[in-house]
């Protein structure tokens, strides 16, 4: 199943590498992982998407805690929550495809950030499956390169994660 | 970069390690010096307050460190220099890691602005050692050198404990700012729990005294938390059997009947047939090793309820799902079941429990570590009977790894914590002779040997010299059967018995290579010279001898559970 932790940890040197070898070495998945520093400098926040049983998503939590400058772990598919993921996407527009590719973007609520003769430059936001279905609708051949930034997740309501 | 001066007298960082390791209390540093350390090392010569021991290999700087600390409770230091003082040190590093074991690396650094840059013995140090310390640091800035240490010293002992590295750069030593040790350090984002909650307390003893056939089986983390009086108080208040695994040795005397000897791949048949047919089973500052349960799949038993408490919540739940969990300091959590129990008005089924130890009778009948000794051959498991009976049980024992191993741990009984030393996660083949070293500077006036294979010695063999050196009087049992032992016992039983560069061929005269070191030895063929030599040996405080006995070379080690089978598939030595 997929989880979503969200990690606060030091902003520390090396802090980021303790995690990613943690995943490696003991054979976890990290779909994705997305870290900053949080309001507080001296802390950043780190969302990691991965997937496993309980029991794996168990460990993976004890695990992390473990790590000398992890300072608070919660799995936010716990409870009810927002997740977001940017995408910058830059397609082939030109001739008759442009108006085409633009009404996509508008369906999407896409914001076109860059245009050139024969491109778009598109920003999207959204949920992952948004993001996949974007580029779904779009011919795979007009798909000149895109960058995702993978999720970043906040609890809903009154649920906060803070020192 | 322009440094803030502080006030107060102006240290360098080489003066501010040497005086942070004393204010720690540090009696001895086992190191190796190099050029990234020579500050530091310019400092311990203008001290007194502790002793440097220089070794002959970084690897055996951490293993003695390691066995200062197994058998003492301090904390053990070394000291190394950068690039391949690192990675000769990592193997020690991760065998304490493996073990849980409280040290401190000091190890330095090629100056900060050559960090990077591909410089004369540099490598990332951090890097190399992150998946194999509990924690390490880097340190940029002099002014963070002393809250570093201290921070190491505190998270290596408190929590699970562990190794920590400080990796610091040349030039760092060289810098100067004003010096105040902290007296306390507390972190945000270490905060180890170490108190076990109290309804789960409850409810472990009430199940506790609700069982009907109970095992109690605790591991390493009753000897690093110091808590044999409480779970011997513990065992002999409920009446019930009691296992010690390969690391827990010593947790509960091995002489008293309630002991059942060790769990796991070679352990006794009595304590592998009451993990398993238990109806509660209580797990101790332990870990349901791969080597102590076999597969997890086959342990599994319908209705049998497992309690385990540990200080590392990642270690419950790990391998085996349990019933209780309970997280907290061993020693602490036994000391709260106990006063429980005192209260208690419900006392241990007696009728059941008699039942129970009649069963496991039983199994002990089958008196699994019969051998059949010769008067031919020198039997291994004979020499550590009469080590056993010679040191009156009382010695310090280290091990390499392998069969004298498990031999060691089965004959030699363990009535004290902190007696048996040897690498049980890692199984790190090498460490018996500096870990027989770091015991005795540790241990000044007591009794050490070193129980070894003619494989494992000679892979740290270059530690006489420091014995020499330092005067260091350990004994060491080489139980020399001219093969890789385990190796060729699995190759015996899983491969055909294809003998693949398991034989040892061509090996030194170890009773010449003693004497080359400065020390004594003796070469002992017949069963009937073991005794007289071990007795020679031991008379003689104050010298090291190698006793080099020629063991049976067909003998293997029983029981045996083969790899990925269950506990009650046991080989036992009367069924070949």
């Amino acid at each position: 199943m997929r989880h979503i932790l969200s990690v606060l940890l030091e902003n520390e040197p090396g802090a980021l590498s303790r995690v990613v070898g943690l995943f490696s070495a003991r054979g976890y998945n990290i779909d994705s992982l997305t870290v900053s520093p949080t309001e507080d400098a001296t802390m950043s926040r780190m969302t990691i998407v991965t997937h496993g049983n309980d029991d794996v998503i168990e460990q993976i939590t004890k695990q992390l805690n473990k790590l000398i400058e992890v300072v608070k772990v919660v799995d936010l598919t716990d409870g009810n929550h927002i997740e977001r993921e940017l995408m910058l996407v830059k397609v082939r527009a030109a001739g008759k495809d442009r108006e085409e590719i633009k009404r996509m973007a508008d369906i999407f609520r896409g914001r076109i950030l860059d245009v050139t003769s024969k491109s778009y430059t598109i920003e999207l936001t959204g949920d992952g499956s948004k993001l996949d279905a974007f580029l779904a609708a779009i011919e795979p051949e007009f798909i000149l390169e895109t960058v995702r930034t993978g999720a970043s997740g906040i609890g809903r309501g009154e649920r906060i994660l803070k020192i | 970069m322009t440094q803030k001066t502080t006030p107060g007298p102006q240290l360098t960082g080489a003066e501010i390690v040497v005086r942070c390791l004393a204010e720690e209390g540090v009696k001895f540093v086992f190191g190796y010096p190099g050029g990234a350390v020579l500050n530091i090392y310019d400092e311990i010569f203008k001290q007194d307050k502790f002793k440097h021991v220089l070794v002959r290999h970084e690897q055996a700087a951490v293993h003695a460190a390691d066995a200062y600390s197994r058998s003492s409770q301090d904390v053990g230091v070394c000291l190394v220099t950068s690039g391949p003082g690192v990675t000769n040190a990592v193997t020690g590093i991760a065998t304490a890691y493996m073990d849980s074991v409280p040290i401190v690396i000091i190890s330095g650094q090629v100056p900060t602005h050559a960090i990077g840059q591909d410089a004369f013995q540099e490598c990332d140090t951090v890097g190399i050692t992150r998946p194999c310390v509990k924690h390490n640091f880097l340190v940029k800035d002099v002014r963070d050198l002393a809250v570093t240490i201290k921070k190491a010293f505190y998270i290596a002992r408190t929590g699970r404990p562990g190794p920590v590295l400080v990796d610091i750069p040349k030039d760092v030593t060289a810098n100067k700012c004003a010096f105040e040790y902290p007296r306390e350090i507390s972190m945000r984002s270490y905060q180890p729990q170490g108190k076990g909650h109290g309804g789960q307390i409850k409810k472990a003893v009430q199940l506790l005294l609700d069982a009907k056939r109970p095992m109690i089986y605790t591991g390493g983390g009753i000897i690093l938390n110091d808590a044999a009086p409480e779970l011997t108080r513990l065992v002999r208040r409920l009446g019930y059997p009691i296992t010690n695994t390969l690391m827990g040795l010593g947790g509960y005397p091995a002489t008293d009947p309630q002991f059942l000897g060790m769990p796991g791949m070679h352990g006794t048949y009595e304590a592998n047939m009451a993990m398993q047919e238990c109806d509660v089973l209580i797990a101790i500052g332990a870990r349901f090793d791969d080597r102590v349960i076999g597969n997890p799949g086959h342990f599994y038993r319908e209705g049998r309820k497992i309690i385990h408490i540990d200080i590392d919540p990642s270690s419950i739940s790990k391998r085996v799902r349990v019933d209780v969990p309970i997280v907290g300091y061993v020693k602490d959590v036994l000391a709260e079941m106990n006063d429980l129990i005192d209260a208690s008005e419900k006392q241990p089924d007696q009728a059941a429990l008699k039942a129970w130890w009649t069963q496991i009778k039983t199994w002990q009948a089958k008196e699994c570590l019969k051998y059949r000794n010769s008067d031919e051959v020198i039997k291994p498991q004979f020499v550590v009977q009469k080590l056993y009976e010679i040191t009156g049980g009382d010695a310090f024992i280290t091990s390499d790894v392998g069969q004298h191993q498990m031999w060691a741990a089965q004959y030699y009984k363990f009535d004290k914590p902190r007696r048996w030393i040897n690498s049980g996660g890692l199984g790190t083949m090498g460490v018996g002779l500096p870990y027989a070293m770091g015991v005795q500077l540790a241990h000044p006036d007591a009794t050490v040997a070193c129980i070894t294979g003619e494989a494992s010695i000679q892979m740290c063999i270059q530690e006489l010299s420091t014995c020499r050196q330092y005067h260091i009087p350990v004994k060491i049992v080489n139980l020399n059967n001219r093969y890789l032992g385990m190796v060729r016992q699995w190759q015996e039983f899983f491969y055909g018995n294809r003998h693949a560069e398991s034989y040892m061929d061509a090996l030194p005269d170890f009773v010449k290579l003693a004497e080359a070191y400065g020390h004594h030895g003796i070469r002992i063929e017949k069963p009937g010279d073991v005794e007289g030599a071990l007795r020679e040996a031991f008379k003689h405080r104050e010298k090291l001898f190698f006793l080099d006995f020629i063991t049976d070379q067909t003998e293997n080690v029983f029981p045996m559970v083969p790899g990925g089978k269950g506990l009650t598939e046991m080989i036992l030595a009367e069924e070949l």
